[in-house]
């Protein structure tokens, strides 16, 4: 990294976003001015007003409460089912890219086999068979995103180990472990997390659009997939809910994808040009 | 003079004499091809055997969770006996294949209608969809990154760069809710639900409007900054300072010189990007309730459904999977690097 290198304006912006938002999901209850998941039916749809800022819902419940305690939600999902993966993917692709010949023919298959399947489709053939919920969700996101990260640390794994100084140390007699820890994993690590934070924004859309479709985080858990549904059924009569539902969903996403390309373009520009999924 | 600086700007990737030259690509570009369907069969085999397995691994029998807790035992019993979950498991693994080499997908647990045919009703819909969604994408995508090209470094170019991302973040079902909101519901202009009447092409447009443009806005930044990256590359070419050494203007060398080779990488992503678009196509269509392969999968997982799932996540991996690899075939023709690369 260069001395004195630093985000760019835009980068910043994504960054200040992402801060204030891990910011409310940690003090969402000190936050919220009302409990996300009291009902009040007396209020249901009520319009914004200085107690209530962005309405109620069909329940009466305050919406901003809600959002803001989605965040959680959508933080928490997304973040520990990343992590996961990226874990699984690190692990797995040194293992690809440092073991034997057989090893790495027969892991590059399940990864290409796992990738080749549309994203969303395979999210719903395993909630199929797991039924919705949140570690359904876990587990499919971990699914859909470990290959990716698999495939990175191999191809890292491959280039490092032509490289010169791997070459000394093994010339020099270093055993496995010390090449496997004090070398490649140090040097494969930083193109997975820039990897990673770009797909943040990708696991909270996905996220976002299983709840919508009534398929991932079970009601009454605030959530902005959820919310954007009961907004969406309550379209005509209530538009405030739907709108208000999207806001935190792009602010986020936008957030992710600007803190990425900034790291991206701080870290490690050959990463550019990959593609969305 | 121009006839001259189109030969060398087709040229200017030195691609070796003789392949390209004579028309016949050798054993190299053969050996490449029958790799590559290989890879795809098998990938689609493991697929197929990763679904099957899937059915073992319900928590409790496929035939329950599939009709509910109150379906009557002599239900339950008709329902293993069709999808002939009674066999020893090689059994029903060498019929599902065989099945499926047939085009016999199973039956929907419900209606009792062959998958094939459910799904071969829906595809059309979101086949269409998709191409609408692609080629307005492609068309935007493409003059975007051209516009960046020839004004860059300027407040615009940057500005159509944070515009991209913006597009290639934005979730799409957002913007179908919001488009719809604003387009369907606020405005009336264009309808809010369905995919238009059978037979009458002026509904059937109308209504895929909302739908497309919400898809394709992922796509517009997408292929507008890729289009750029690769034409600030080709920009650098000995062919491209010439022309500029013999003063054509900048838009007739981005239009005319730099667009055609820039263009390869684009029509090659094309092919995996269907792939997002239809995953894209499944919120989407929820959205406006259009029928199509999403919403055929929509319901059939919130019932449980399980040959309905298995049978449309398949087709769509096979689909996908030609796709890809008909891209890959493709670049391999255009580009000697990629089959060479192969060999080793």
């Amino acid at each position: 990294m260069r001395s004195g290198a630093r985000l760019d304006p835009m980068g910043t912006f994504g960054a200040a976003l992402v801060v204030s938002f891990v910011v409310i999901a940690l003090f969402a209850p000190w936050i919220a001015p009302f409990d996300p998941v009291a009902l009040n039916v007396t209020k249901k749809f009520a319009s914004p007003s200085w107690t209530h800022w962005a309405g109620t819902d069909q329940l009466g419940r305050d919406t901003l409460s809600r959002l803001i305690f989605g965040t959680r939600t959508a933080l928490g999902i997304s973040l520990s089912s990343v992590g996961m993966a990226g874990a699984i993917g690190l692990v797995l692709g040194l293992i690809a890219g440092y073991g034997p010949r057989w090893l790495d023919g027969a892991l590059i298959l399940v990864f290409d086999a796992l990738s080749s399947l549309p994203m969303v489709m395979f999210a719903l053939a395993v909630i199929t068979v797991l039924g919705p919920g949140t570690t359904t969700l876990i587990i499919v996101i971990v699914l859909v995103s470990f290959p990716g990260y698999g495939r990175l640390i191999r191809a890292q794994c491959l280039t490092l180990q032509g490289a010169d100084f791997i070459q000394a140390e093994r010339v020099m007699g270093a055993s496995h472990p010390r090449i496997l820890f004090r070398h490649l994993l140090p040097n494969a690590v930083g193109p997975l997390i820039i990897v990673l934070s770009m797909d943040v924004p990708v696991v909270i859309m996905l996220e976002a659009g299983l709840s919508f479709l009534n398929l991932g985080v079970r009601p009454p858990t605030p959530s902005w997939g959820n919310m954007l549904n009961d907004g969406y059924n309550a379209l005509r009569q209530s538009p405030v809910l739907v709108i208000a539902a999207g806001v935190p969903l792009v602010l986020t996403t936008l957030g992710f994808t600007f803190l990425g390309e900034g790291l991206r373009d701080l870290l490690d520009p050959r990463l550019k040009g990959r593609l969305p999924r | 003079m121009l006839q001259a600086l189109r030969v060398r700007s087709a040229n200017w990737k030195q691609v070796p004499r003789g392949a390209r030259a004579t028309g016949k690509l050798g054993p190299l570009m053969l050996i490449y091809t029958v790799k590559r369907i290989g890879l795809a069969a098998v990938i689609l085999f493991i697929v197929m055997l990763a679904m099957y397995a899937m059915v073992f691994l319900v928590p409790g029998d496929p035939a329950s969770v599939a009709l509910g807790p109150r379906a009557t035992p002599a239900l339950k019993a008709a329902l293993v006996e069709r999808m002939g979950l009674d066999q020893p498991i090689f059994v029903q693994i060498w019929r599902f294949f065989a099945n499926a080499a047939t085009g016999n997908l199973g039956y929907d647990v419900w209606s009792n209608r062959p998958v094939t045919e459910l799904i071969l009703q829906s595809f059309p819909s979101t086949l269409f969809l998709g191409a609408v969604s692609m080629s307005w994408a492609l068309v935007c995508g493409i003059a975007l990154g051209c516009l960046s090209v020839v004004m860059r470094d300027t407040w615009a170019d940057r500005a159509l760069g944070i515009l991209s991302v913006s597009f290639i973040s934005v979730p799409s079902f957002v913007i179908a809710i919001y488009s719809l909101l604003i387009f369907s519901v606020w405005l009336g202009w264009l309808p809010a639900i369905g995919a238009g009447h059978p037979g009458d092409f002026p509904s059937q447009i109308k209504a895929v409007i909302l739908p497309a443009f919400a898809i394709g806005i992922t796509w517009v930044g997408y292929l507008a900054r890729l289009v750029r990256a690769s034409m600030l590359e080709v920009m650098e070419a000995p062919h491209i300072r010439t022309a500029r050494a013999f003063g054509l203007s900048e838009s007739k060398i981005v239009l005319t010189y730099a667009l055609r080779i820039a263009i390869v990488p684009t029509v090659a992503i094309v092919a995996v990007g269907f792939g997002s678009i239809l995953s894209s196509a499944v919120f989407v269509e929820a959205v406006f309730s259009r029928p199509g392969i999403g919403t055929l999968m929509t319901t059939a997982v919130a019932k449980r459904n399980f040959p309905v799932v298995m049978g449309t996540v398949l087709f769509m991996t096979a689909f996908y999977l030609f796709a890809v690899t008909a891209a890959d075939l493709l670049i391999a023709r255009l580009d000697p690097r990629v089959r060479d690369a192969f060999r080793g």
